[in-house]
């Protein structure tokens, strides 16, 4: 039986054999990463570094954070973010909650009302842009249907200074994206809560408020946090609901780039575009490696 | 994921721009054509062995590719289409939207290739600063075009401009704003739209400036135009509402500032339902020209030309009359009596003459309104 026995080649080499051709696997992830990700970073890094003449120089991004119109495109760009991941998350947390606690209506089986609402939250939470904006503006515009509806019920909106155009008018309408996709991201955390330390906690003589404080909050909170940086982050970049909504009047970090980038009033402005491109890259960086953090800290308790 | 998308966005426009910082802005494209004239140097008809051969030269062709011009601004989509019929040269234009720094991009992205515009319609800062892109050339009528409204070699020439007006539904206001003090009454609460954000829009900051002058300002000076804003904003008469054809229409915009012929153009549009009344106001008297020119590189550099030509011929200007845009030969041709006077008839009286900000002006005038113009108004 030795002649069936396999020539005596050593698993080591085997092994980087095996290991050489799962590598070869990534090549097109790689690849696209270095064309999609790794080349317009390259001309953004290299571009905001440079004058219009290609020579090195830091004018740019201290431009991009100096100038006072870049300073307030930031400081809205953020209070909106911020804001918007605010009351999207603890919204979207509630909601979540209340659906995932929902009586299933037939035994058994799934409750229809959180099948309705994971199936809507997949679609409104991409539901932006400048269909959005429009939808908006007919509903809460200054000629928009709700508006009218409501002045004919005696309350003036605008009367009482609510304009959709303005940053109030902007985070109602990020709000309606940033819910959905809070009920999204943080339902498989919600679902992660075990019924037993409910049950272990009651037995002890544990309030709900007790329950909720001690045991459910500590363990959902990096879960919660990393939602809402993705959210954030969501927010932050979003530029056509913005641009349309308002056409540029607010003063937004996507916007701002846009005029620098492709206007009628600033000549040879591309570069200090660069550098405010290259500002968001690094603000959406840090979310990132903030949401990577506290989804480690998060999968303690979801590894059963 | 959508951050991770919308991030590949921005970066990919910057990717393009970067990109075309390389590509090398190199010799023409184009060969010379049959008998030997090469169009793309030639800096006039003559120079290039006359006007017949240069309209021979340019069928040839056949095509003209124009960017940045909308159909519906300063009467482009007549003038296309009569310069396509006249010569039998097609028009190919892209991107009718876009701004004066994309139609830039668009010179130094394409190159050589011979999707690149073969000619420029653009802002005057944006002609004064990207010079080294554009081929000089002087058309016929070039000694009837005043002196300020030219690059002395011909790099740029003036083609149309306009003032800055008050556009008025008279159906919804009352009483229709006249001068720019009126803009400020209570009685226009919530109705005044700027046409669009002035660190973007041309004829935006336009109104700016014009708002300055009314305000005490000058060429040198526009920050009371910011002031002015911010107290319309303050008083909640200022509008953030970007005005086009359908908020004018259903009257979300009744009060625009924009230039006088697009605001008159509107006139025609809405007449059946409205009338859409035109002032230009007398205490901030603001007029500017847009600026044209030839690509160096142009696919098409005979049909360029001749598209200058026709520009600049009485033709050509009597069409941007047409589309209430005061051309840039108008003194010259009314009194030599070509200027079509029914059309001059229709501009709206304007009080006084206009002054033009030096480049020095508009880069330092730039500068104030991009930095000053978000806090003022919000």
């Amino acid at each position: 039986m030795t002649l069936l026995e396999a020539p005596a080649a050593p698993r080591e080499a085997v092994r980087s054999e095996r290991s050489w051709r799962a590598a070869l696997g990534l090549v097109p992830f790689v690849a696209y990463l270095l064309v999609f990700l790794g080349g317009p970073l390259y001309f953004v890094v290299s571009g905001a570094l440079s004058d219009p003449d290609g020579l090195p120089t830091l004018d740019n991004v201290i431009a991009s954070v100096t100038q006072p119109q870049y300073r307030a495109a930031f400081t809205s760009s953020i209070v909106l973010s911020a804001g918007t991941a605010l009351v999207g998350a603890v919204a979207g947390a509630f909601l979540a909650q209340a659906v995932l606690t929902s009586r299933p209506t037939r035994a058994g089986g799934e409750p229809v009302l959180r099948r309705i609402v994971s199936t809507a939250s997949g679609v409104l939470a991409y539901f932006g842009g400048v269909p959005l904006a429009f939808a908006f503006i007919a509903a809460l515009g200054q000629t928009g249907l709700a508006t009218q509806f409501l002045r004919a019920a005696g309350v003036d909106l605008y009367a009482s200074g609510f304009r959709i155009d303005s940053l109030t008018g902007l985070a109602l309408t990020y709000v309606y994206f940033q819910i959905p996709l809070m009920v999204i991201l943080i339902t498989p955390a919600l679902e992660g809560l075990l019924p037993q330390w409910r049950e272990a906690a009651e037995n002890l003589g544990a309030s709900a408020w007790t329950y909720w404080r001690r045991i459910a909050l500590p363990v959902l909170a990096p879960a919660l946090g990393g939602a809402a940086l993705v959210l954030f982050g969501n927010a932050f970049a979003a530029y056509a609901t913005a641009l349309a909504l308002t056409s540029g009047s607010i003063p937004l970090l996507p916007t701002a780039i846009a005029s620098a980038l492709s206007g009628n009033v600033l000549a040879g402005a591309q570069n200090v575009g660069l550098a405010l491109g290259l500002d968001m890259v690094l603000v959406i960086a840090v979310v990132m490696v903030g949401y990577v953090l506290l989804q480690r800290r998060a999968s303690r308790w979801q590894a059963r | 994921m959508t951050v991770m998308q919308r991030l590949f966005a921005v970066a990919a426009i910057g990717a393009t721009l970067a990109v075309s910082g390389c590509v090398s802005s190199g010799g023409s494209g184009a060969a010379p054509a049959a008998d030997g004239t090469d169009w793309s140097t030639a800096t006039s008809a003559e120079a290039g062995g006359g006007f017949d051969a240069l309209v021979a030269a340019a069928q040839a062709e056949g095509t003209l590719n124009v960017i940045a011009l909308p159909p519906d601004w300063a009467n482009y989509g007549e003038m296309i289409s009569t310069f396509e019929e006249t010569y039998g040269i097609t028009v190919e234009s892209a991107n009718p939207e876009g701004s004066s720094q994309d139609e830039i991009n668009a010179v130094q992205q394409l190159g050589t290739q011979d999707r690149a515009p073969d000619v420029l319609d653009l802002g005057q800062s944006f002609a004064n600063s990207n010079v080294d892109l554009f081929a000089p050339y002087q058309v016929q009528t070039w000694d009837s075009i005043p002196e300020g409204n030219k690059a002395a070699d011909g790099a740029w020439v003036n083609d149309y401009g306009g003032f800055v007006s008050i556009g008025c539904n008279a159906g919804l206001v009352a009483t229709c704003p006249q001068t720019f003090a009126d803009l400020t009454k209570p009685e226009y609460a919530g109705q005044v739209a700027l046409n669009g954000d002035p660190t973007s829009s041309a004829s935006a900051f336009a109104g700016v400036w014009a708002a300055a002058l009314a305000g005490g300002g000058s060429l040198d000076d526009i920050t009371p135009g910011l002031t002015f804003f911010g107290q319309l904003a303050d008083s909640g008469n200022l509008l953030l509402v970007d005005p086009t054809p359908a908020t004018i229409e259903s009257g979300q915009t009744p009060i625009v500032l924009d230039w006088d012929y697009l605001n008159l153009t509107q006139a025609d549009k809405v007449a059946a339902s409205f009338e859409w009344q035109v002032a230009v106001p007398s205490d901030g008297l603001f007029a500017q020209y847009y600026a044209q020119a030839i690509n160096k590189n142009a696919p098409h550099p005979a049909a360029a030309r001749l598209w200058q030509e026709f520009l600049y011929s009485d033709v050509g200007q009597n069409l941007w009359l047409a589309g209430k845009a005061r051309p840039a030969r108008l003194t010259a041709m009314t009194e030599a009596g070509t200027a079509d006077a029914a059309l001059v008839a229709v501009l709206p009286p304007v009080a006084g003459e206009p002054a033009f900000p030096t480049q020095e002006q508009t880069d330092a005038a730039n500068a104030v309104v991009a930095q000053g113009w978000a806090a003022a108004t919000s």
